[in-house]
């Protein structure tokens, strides 16, 4: 070490003005503040919501609100919350999307990550891009005219309004979240992968079930899940498009409703601090809870808890 | 019908004197020449090691031979490639063919992210049908390839391991053994020692030992001792041209060429 350095080391931290030191404290106070924030922001949400909700827990039969399918929130003599048809429109227009989005989304994301370049790449993902800007509300437009239409023509559907009709906007929605993630995913297993299989005479479709799939099966996972996630949360285009009937459906043609839904057709209409008002929030929270359970899954996956 | 065999378990057919050749080879990535009309014979049943400076266009000879240099789409090729003395760029070759008969082994050791057993059998499962395959067939070849390439007695008890978890030497090894089991005639190695340290790179010189004479080995390495101790022949490149191809003994003692000697001499590379 010279005699400078030894020097430097040496020289006293009163160097740094007062104000520097200062400023760098107040810099890092601020990051500090960011990222503590959307923790804070998260649970606040939730203890909002469930504030608004909790006087109503302790007076409700649970098994009933859950399991039974009698949602007559506003009847004069007697009022009930089943939500167990709300629970099954979500789930059942979810599921249905999903079976769609899912093949759907990652066949995409294989597409353009393996099989297509230059021009053809970019133009493909800007166009998906711009699928995922297209508003809901805009979606349910799409599903009330062109949809409706469609199925009452071409399908055996006595209204066009129905959990088919949700769940295809639900998973036009979707797809985007699913491509751009599953696509990332693919593009992070090493090139060295897919030159050992097509040395050894894989083609390329071997090559994309054989390796790639094994090799991204988290993330592709970790996209499914944010799928669900999206297609669970979205209201005002299955609101629209659903037909927002309380109801079991026995086939994809009969009309359903979802929690989200619910919330938001229900919401205006209720008197602060009603009994009615609080239901609709704690619909909210057990939503809350759907979503948090699919995320966490998600975040499971990306970070390979559930590989083997 | 395999295209590509046919000279080597063969006995009333004479041994093919050439397994890999080359005539007038160029190469281009876009616009730039890599490779300037090569024209080499390598021959059948021993090691061939091909040295020259950093960018001289090892590799992408290599990645000729079995044509996987056409993953990128800006290359463009022209002159005659022969593998077992069938050029390979005639339009009826079935590069699947092709690339059983030609393993590679990369500079980095490339295991897939699956078991080891799983990347023994990788090449018998793309090409035959899941009926054929026994569970019995699928034992013996891994015992088979590991046994050939020194790895059974270490790994026969952690067949269901992650190969990517594996050490790099095993992972190197591995990487020869899972192209064993579809009877290749000619492996082609890209400074497969070059992320090892000296015991793995020993070990896999011992292989190579081990295989000659079943195998035509050619071999891209930076490591002039390693081209010395390893190679019966030695071709080395400048430029994307051949400068000088022979006996390792006579390119290291008497080089013909000027820039041979210069380049072995240590004075660029
Ligand atoms: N995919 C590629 N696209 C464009 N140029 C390349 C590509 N691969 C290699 N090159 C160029 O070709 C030349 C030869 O490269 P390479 O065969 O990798 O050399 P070596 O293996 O002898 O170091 C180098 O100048 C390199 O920059
Ligand atoms: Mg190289």
């Amino acid at each position: 070490m010279t005699a400078s350095q030894t020097d430097n080391l040496k020289r006293p931290r009163m160097a740094r003005s007062t104000a520097a030191i200062f400023g760098e404290r107040i810099i890092e106070l601020l990051i500090r503040l960011c990222g503590v924030s959307a923790i804070v922001f998260v649970f606040g949400i939730f203890l909002f919501v469930l504030r608004e909700g909790a006087p109503l827990i302790g007076k409700l039969d649970w098994t009933k609100v859950l399991f039974s399918q009698e949602w007559y929130p506003t009847s004069k003599g007697n009022v009930r919350y089943g939500v167990g048809a709300l629970i099954v429109g979500t789930l059942s227009v979810t599921g249905l999307a999903m079976l769609f989005a899912v093949p759907f989304g990652i066949g995409a994301a294989v597409f353009v990550s393996e099989f297509s370049t230059g021009k053809v790449k970019e133009t493909l993902k800007i166009v998906i891009e711009m699928l995922a800007a297209i508003p809901s509300i805009v979606w349910g437009f799409i599903g009330l005219s062109v949809m409706n239409r469609l199925i009452q023509e071409y399908l055996p559907a006595p209204v066009g309004l129905n959990l088919l009709n949700g769940a295809i906007l639900l998973a036009l929605m979707s797809v985007p979240i699913i491509v751009s993630i599953g696509e990332d995913a693919l593009k992070a297993v090493p090139d060295s992968y897919r030159e050992a299989a097509m040395a050894m005479g894989a083609t390329r479709w071997q090559t994309v079930y054989r390796v790639l799939f094994p090799a991204a099966r988290n993330g592709l996972l970790a996209a499914a899940l944010l799928g669900v996630g999206r297609a669970i949360g979205e209201t005002m285009a299955v609101l629209m498009a659903t037909g927002h009937a309380v109801n079991i459906p026995k086939s994809i043609f009969d009309p359903i409703r979802t929690l989200t839904a619910t919330i938001a057709a229900e919401l205006g209409e209720t008197a602060v601090g009603s009994d009615h008002y609080r239901m609709l929030f704690l619909i909210g929270v057990l939503l809350f809870s759907i979503t948090f359970v699919v995320n966490l899954l998600a975040d499971l996956a990306v970070r390979g808890v559930r590989k083997q | 019908m395999t295209i590509f065999t046919g000279y080597s378990g063969d006995l009333s057919q004479p041994k093919l004197e050439y397994s890999l050749a080359t005539r007038g080879l160029s190469l281009w990535y876009d616009q730039f020449k890599a490779l300037d009309d090569i024209t080499i014979s390598v021959k059948t049943g021993i090691i061939t090691s091909l040295i020259g400076p950093s960018g001289c266009g090892k590799t992408t000879l290599l990645r000729c031979f079995n044509r996987i240099n056409e993953r990128y789409g800006n290359v463009t090729v022209k002159g005659e490639v022969t593998v077992m003395g069938r050029n390979i760029y005639d339009p009826d070759v079935s590069l699947i063919e092709l690339r059983k008969t030609v393993g590679m082994v990369f500079q980095r050791p490339n295991p897939l992210p699956i078991s080891v057993y799983e990347n023994v059998v990788f090449g018998l499962r793309l090409h035959s049908e899941s009926s054929a395959l026994k569970r019995s067939l699928l034992d013996a070849a891994v015992e088979k390839a590991l046994t050939e390439v020194g790895l059974w007695n270490d790994l026969k008890d952690h067949l269901d391991r992650k190969a990517t978890a594996l050490q790099l030497e095993q992972q190197q090894k591995l990487c020869v053994a899972r192209l064993l089991p579809l009877k290749p005639e000619i492996i082609l190695l890209d400074e497969p020692c070059s992320a090892l340290d000296v015991n793995g790179t020993r070990a896999i010189e011992e292989l190579m030992f081990s295989l000659k004479g079943r195998y035509t080995m050619l071999i891209v390495t930076h490591n002039m001792a390693q081209a010395r101790r390893v190679g019966d022949e030695c071709i080395f490149m400048l430029l994307g041209r051949v400068i000088e191809h022979g006996r390792t003994e006579d390119i290291f003692l008497n080089p013909r060429d000027p820039r041979t000697a210069e380049y072995i001499e240590g004075r660029y590379g």
